[in-house]
């Protein structure tokens, strides 16, 4: 059976090979950061409690110095890769393709064929899994259509990954974060809180009350991420999951989603509302913003009616 | 029951708020969290180690990052330019609907770097768009035409964000499953994904439709005069 120690051992040593070539670049801050994260997915089950606390207080403790930095591998320039595309035309596209289809068609195979049956994959776990076999199908069909030098898929994926930087390990650390909240009993604790502000029983107003905290407490950080574990503990899924029976799904995603409209609005989202403003030669800063409150509010609205509709009237 | 845990969840947004490095202020908010719900030290620093452990699997999809470097060297966001640029010719109001839809169909196909603020708004998305209007509309103010370039880059961030969320191995997709999973609720990544549909719709359907009113007053309040 496959399961999800392949996958990390897979992960793990896709990360073992980024922390090689910092190594050889002489980037050591990068090559200690992508080091732990690879022992991590290497050795992580086989670790302590406390020894696995101790590499993420490394982690951070690497990311804070600020010491990580981008590397800069040999590449094709801008001209040899229009004269690429041109000559490859859309079948680029294909091998990014492979990878969704392998996921979602190998789910639904396996969901409702006697392939499940078969026991092959780690049940609940087949999407991720087939995604990683998707992942080293469309690799091999790459590089077997266009021979690039060997260290090239290490190389180009290594300057993706330094330049996306610490934020890589961003999401999982916030999941860590909403375990932590969960174990700490944040959960029952805003849930009587909130009990005691929203009127017994007031399904749509919690679910108001819900969808409004993700887009504010996105707005104020700038992260709808961040936001996520907050808002989950605190009422998604004690009052809204637990005490009201929703749908889990609904809840999860659409909360998510109304963080987004929240993104949609803030300043604090620097890379995807001031950046571009520069980027485009606007006067003003927040000509972003201003361009995307007409869609982000009526957006909103209609994200909470599908919790609403999603989650406990369907 | 003490409310004291809850300084946890001031400390994730203060943090924020005062732009410190967020790994930092999240690891932080979790000791402080664990250490106020009467934990003890070391036994805090475990549960995030066990919680992190936990949670690999959100990490793991960066393993797609060797095919999309190899494809970006030869030439993958170059040919997503020139399939924007098929869509020369149509009116301000058509072309930014079709790049929010070429844009929300990619991200959800987990391409969701070939287009952006750099890769396409800045060098197509924004020039065409402002050549578009001015063959309908003749020539616009500096003011209409900044307008008109937020607009593209507004496109563009409506459709990454209301596209991403359908691809199923995206974190934040990943990061609602360990959520929710770590409350002892068990849910799957497609279950997520599907119903990031209904919103991706309203997306399309709310942002297509300003994008073809903001075309139709542009001519009604052209303020430059026609050719």
């Amino acid at each position: 059976m496959i399961t999800y120690a392949a996958l990390y051992t897979l992960a793990g040593l896709v990360f073992g090979t980024w922390a090689l070539l910092s190594l050889r670049g002489g980037r050591w801050a990068n090559a200690a950061f992508w080091g732990l994260l690879a022992t991590s997915f290497l050795a992580g089950d086989h670790m302590s409690d406390l020894a696995n606390g101790a590499l993420v207080l490394g982690l951070v403790a690497l990311a804070a110095s600020g010491r990580l930095r981008r590397s800069t591998p040999a590449t094709t320039g801008p001209a040899e890769r229009q004269d690429l595309s041109e000559r490859l035309g859309n079948r680029l596209f294909l091998p990014a393709l492979i990878v969704p289809l392998t996921a979602v068609c190998g789910t639904l195979a396996y969901t409702y064929t006697p392939l499940g049956r078969t026991g092959l994959l780690e049940a609940r776990h087949e999407t991720l899994i087939l995604f990683g076999i998707g992942v080293v199908v469309a690799l091999a069909t790459t590089l077997a259509w266009l021979r690039p030098p060997p260290v090239a898929a290490a190389e180009e994926g290594g300057r993706l990954l330094d330049s996306i930087g610490w934020a890589a390990i961003m999401p999982q650390m916030l999941a860590a974060l909403g375990a932590v909240f969960a174990l700490a009993g944040i959960g029952p604790l805003i849930g009587g809180l909130a009990g005691s502000v929203i009127p017994p029983g007031s399904v749509l107003l919690t679910v108001v009350v819900y969808g409004l905290g993700m887009a504010l407490f996105t707005m104020v950080m700038g992260n709808a991420f961040a936001a996520f574990p907050v808002m989950a503990a605190a009422i998604g899924i004690p009052v809204l999951v637990e005490q009201y029976g929703g749908h889990a799904a609904v809840i999860g995603a659409g909360g998510m989603l109304a963080g987004f409209c929240g993104t949609l609005l803030t300043p604090m989202a620097a890379n995807y509302n001031i950046v571009p403003a520069a980027l485009l030669e606007l006067r003003d800063p927040h000509g972003v913003i201003r361009q995307q409150a007409g869609t982000a509010l009526p957006l909103w609205v209609c994200t909470v009616a599908i919790i609403y509709v999603g989650a406990f009237v369907l | 029951m003490t409310l004291w845990p809850l300084l946890g969840i001031v400390m994730v947004i203060a943090g924020f708020a005062l732009r410190l490095n967020p790994l930092l202020v999240v690891v932080c908010s979790a000791l402080a969290t664990g250490l106020l719900a009467g934990l003890e030290p070391l036994a805090v620093v475990a549960a995030l180690g066990k919680a992190f452990n936990d949670n690999r699997y959100i990490s793991v999809t960066w393993i797609i990052l060797p095919l999309i470097g190899l494809l970006e060297r030869h030439g993958l966001q170059q040919r997503a330019q020139s399939l924007v640029r098929t869509l020369r010719g149509a009116s301000l109001g058509r072309l930014l609907v079709a790049y929010l839809a070429f844009r929300q169909i990619t991200s959800a196909l987990g391409m969701k770097d070939i287009g952006g603020h750099a890769q396409t708004v800045r060098p197509l998305v924004a020039p065409m768009a402002e050549a578009a209007a001015a063959q309908t509309h003749g020539d616009l103010s500096a003011e209409q035409r900044e307008q008109i370039r937020a607009m593209a880059a507004a496109t563009d961030n409506v459709g990454l964000f209301f596209g991403e969320d359908i691809f199923f191995a995206i974190a934040s997709i990943l990061l609602i499953q360990g959520v929710f999973e770590s409350a002892g609720h068990a849910l799957t990544p497609l279950q997520l994904s599907l119903w990031a549909v209904p919103s991706a719709l309203c997306a399309f359907a709310i942002h297509g439709s300003r994008l073809l009113r903001f075309d139709r007053r542009l001519g009604r309040g052209g303020t430059g005069g026609g050719q």
